[in-house]
């Protein structure tokens, strides 16, 4: 984890070890890379090249690609008023879906590392936040329409209970129904890193600081929030990533009303629009660097980590 | 949906093939097993074809999940002592596979207007009509494009405009009834909407029911374009909103209104869900989130199998029709090409037609499908009467009880009323960018 450290502040003597052993065979550590690095080019740069190259080919309706160099994919996709608004409502998503899961997570992981003093405890309770991710995302997705249909659980205890005539439509098939999904499916992709960060936090600099004085809030917001900041910008970024790589959950929640960045992908495969599927790609993949890049900007996690 | 009886039947072939004795079929003992089940299923005769070595071929057989049933694969290798598969693809997949990949399908069973691509690609071969043994015997509706002795509706792509070929390597369609067949007639039916008869309230007549005000919110349609505007097309004319001068073939104006109106009633809350798969159109009828739908027919069997009361409603304005065909893949020839004339004639010779019965469907041989059903089944399915007893789907579980009729009445009164089939439009590249408007709206 240390490898990449620039701090220069204490070198394990793995690290110089390492070092001596560069001045013998320069070989060495290009043969430790290669294994990633030929995972990494096969399963990740070689693909996207693909998704690259193909998105400049041409399309002819229902048959499929035909290779050429044409910008037409990229020029209808940008143009496009219907993926404008897609990319609204995805970015909308996102947006909604990050300021909860930020909250949630924030406390969650609070919770379990400085309320519950035993650490077996504290273990036990998150691995219980687990327990959802033990079945498959699309049976954790799919239990929300009993519980949340025209005939499922809630409306059926409101309506039973007297406190309304007719069943709330916008439980289920709507905006709302997809944040729910997504926040229960993405919460723990918040909470492992921020719990993961805030294990680390050395408690004496708690007692310093109400030593010295400050309020219980006044720790939270001075102490523990800054130092929790890498834990919450690694689970924004998976966040964010999964929200915007999604066209499963919306169009299953929104029962096919809504759509995403993903879903005009998905569209376009449909009626084998390959070229424009990956001209689509490549755009979606260029806003979620950018937003990941941002991230990043805002917090140094490279520096965070090897703290 | 199919992968776990897929597996499984790989896997016994499998076993079949390390089996000692399996290396010594002979004609005999497929004939004592053909002869089995004649007995009680009255297919005879086959296998027609003998080689010593059929029984090492394979046929692959492609197409939607709807009609590329592992049953039909498993009773087809019983009976012709060869072997054939099934692999499931959706439309487009189907279309991909075809152009891109050609070799790994032999059999294709297609929607009809998906000839109009596979055609002019050139990756299927002509069918000799002569050598389908039972060519004679099949429905008129495919081979003379007449039903009931009146001719059917060409609103669409109607089976009799793409069956015929002028040579088996024609590239584009006869205009005459030749010997040469695009495909084999395969299953087909004739669509109309899936309604809660408990949960509508009124009588349902009409197409234009589907966008009634009485129905907002309850409502759904079908999210794939080339069907769904169908629907569509046929709820605004019954509605007296639009009138098309071929709801076969509509023009971009026509297009950018139909799913203009689709947007309005999208924005003022008509529709509850748009479904993407047979499943999901399933669940909407079944929990009651949706009372009037696109429906396919197996999805209304399958709602009654869960005891929810669901029609599926004959509507004035007719039915809108649609048909698959068995088409033979270019690279066939040989033994091959012999074992796919013989699965083509077994496929409409009555196992398949009275096994698709029970989900709805129809065979293009009618009379060696009602020898394979029940005197029940047969008045209940194509005869328009009263059931006499249980009615159950292919699986066994019970979908209707006696004294149940079948909506829309009889096979006659039902494809007599075909008003539109399922087709490639010209505008389709239009259509999809509209439909991408209509769900991202």
């Amino acid at each position: 984890m240390t490898i990449g450290g620039g701090s220069g502040r204490r070198h394990p003597p793995a690290f110089r070890l390492s070092e001596n052993m560069n001045s013998r065979s320069t070989a060495l550590p290009y043969l430790q890379v290669t294994p990633l690095a030929v995972v990494l080019i096969l399963f990740f740069a070689v693909p996207v090249a693909l998704v690259l190259v193909v998105s400049f080919f041409r399309y002819q309706m229902l048959v499929g690609i035909v290779p050429d160099f044409t910008l037409k994919n990229y020029a209808d996709i940008l143009t496009n008023q219907t993926n404008w608004r897609l990319y609204y409502s995805t970015l909308k998503f996102a947006v909604i879906v990050l300021a909860i899961t930020g909250v949630l997570g924030f406390w969650i992981s609070y919770f379990l590392v400085f309320h519950v003093r035993n650490l077996v405890t504290a273990i036990a309770l998150f691995l219980v936040c687990t327990v959802p991710f033990w079945t498959s995302n699309i049976i954790r997705m799919i239990s929300w329409r009993p519980v949340l249909g025209r005939e499922g659980l809630i409306n059926q205890a409101l309506v039973g209970g007297g406190i309304i005539d007719q069943p709330i439509e916008w439980l289920l098939y709507s905006d709302f129904a997809v944040v729910v999904a997504y926040v229960h499916l993405y919460t723990l992709f918040m909470i492992v890193p921020i719990f993961n960060s805030m294990a680390r936090i050395d408690k004496s600099l708690l007692e310093a600081a109400i030593d010295a004085g400050a309020t219980r809030w006044g720790v939270i917001w001075n102490v523990v929030l800054p130092l929790s900041k890498t834990g919450l910008a690694l689970g924004a970024l998976f966040v964010v990533t999964l929200v915007m790589g999604d066209f499963s959950v919306v169009t299953v929640m929104s029962g096919g009303l809504s759509g995403s960045a993903a879903s005009a992908i998905f569209n376009d495969l449909q009626f084998l629009n390959y070229p424009r599927a990956a001209a689509n790609a490549v755009v979606l993949l260029v806003v979620v660097l950018l937003i990941a890049s941002a991230i990043f900007r805002l917090v140094d996690v490279r520096k965070e980590l090897v703290r | 949906m199919v992968n776990d009886p897929k597996e499984e039947w790989e896997n016994s072939m499998k076993k079949s093939v390390k089996d000692p004795r399996a290396g010594r079929i002979s004609r005999r003992s497929v004939l004592k097993g053909g002869a089995a089940v004649a007995g009680t299923t009255l297919v005879t005769g086959f296998p027609t074809v003998w080689a010593q070595n059929l029984k090492d071929i394979t046929l692959n057989h492609t197409g939607m999940s709807y009609s590329t049933l592992p049953d039909i694969a498993r009773q087809a290798s019983k009976d012709l002592g060869f072997k054939v598969e099934m692999s499931v693809v959706d439309h487009p997949g189907l279309i991909n596979r075809m152009i891109n990949d050609p070799n790994s399908i032999d059999v294709a069973d297609m929607e009809i207007w998906q000839t109009k691509i596979a055609v002019p690609q050139g990756v299927i071969q002509g069918i000799e009509t002569a050598k389908v043994k039972n060519w004679d015997q099949l429905t008129p509706l495919y081979t003379e494009g007449v039903f009931a002795g009146k001719p059917v509706s060409r609103e669409g792509d109607a089976p009799i405009e793409f069956i015929y070929l002028d040579s088996t390597d024609a590239r584009s369609f006869a205009s005459d009834q030749t010997g040469i067949a695009t495909f084999v007639p395969g299953v087909y039916n004739a669509d109309t909407l899936g309604i809660r008869p408990d949960l509508v309230g009124r009588d349902i007549t009409s197409w234009a029911d589907l966008i009634s005000e009485d129905f907002k919110g309850k409502a759904a349609i079908q999210n794939i374009p080339t069907n769904g505007i169908m629907d569509a097309m046929m709820a605004l004319e019954a509605a007296g909103e639009m009138t098309y001068s071929d709801k076969g073939n509509p023009t971009q104006e026509e297009i950018q209104k139909t799913i203009g109106r689709l947007i309005e009633l999208k924005r003022a809350g008509h529709w509850r869900a748009l479904w993407n798969t047979f499943d999901e159109s399933v669940n909407l009828m079944a929990n009651g989130e949706v009372v009037i739908q696109s429906m396919w027919s197996p999805a209304v069997t399958a709602v009654q199998t869960q005891n929810k009361p669901c029609v599926y409603q004959p509507l004035k304005e007719g039915y809108r029709g649609w048909g698959n065909g068995l088409a033979m893949m270019s690279h066939l020839d040989g033994l091959k090409r012999d074992a796919a004339y013989e699965y083509m004639t077994w496929y409409n010779s009555g196992w398949v037609g009275g096994f698709i019965a029970k989900q709805g469907y129809y065979s293009a041989n009618p009379e060696t499908a009602k020898a394979n059903l029940t005197p029940n089944e047969r008045g209940f399915f194509y005869e328009g009467k009263p059931a006499t007893d249980e009615i159950t789907s292919p699986t066994g579980q019970k979908t209707n009880s006696a004294g149940d009729v079948r909506d829309g009445g009889s096979y006659e009164e039902r494809f007599s009323n075909v008003a539109v089939w399922n087709n490639l439009m010209d505008e389709a590249e239009f259509l999809y960018a509209k439909w991408n408007e209509f769900s991202a709206a």
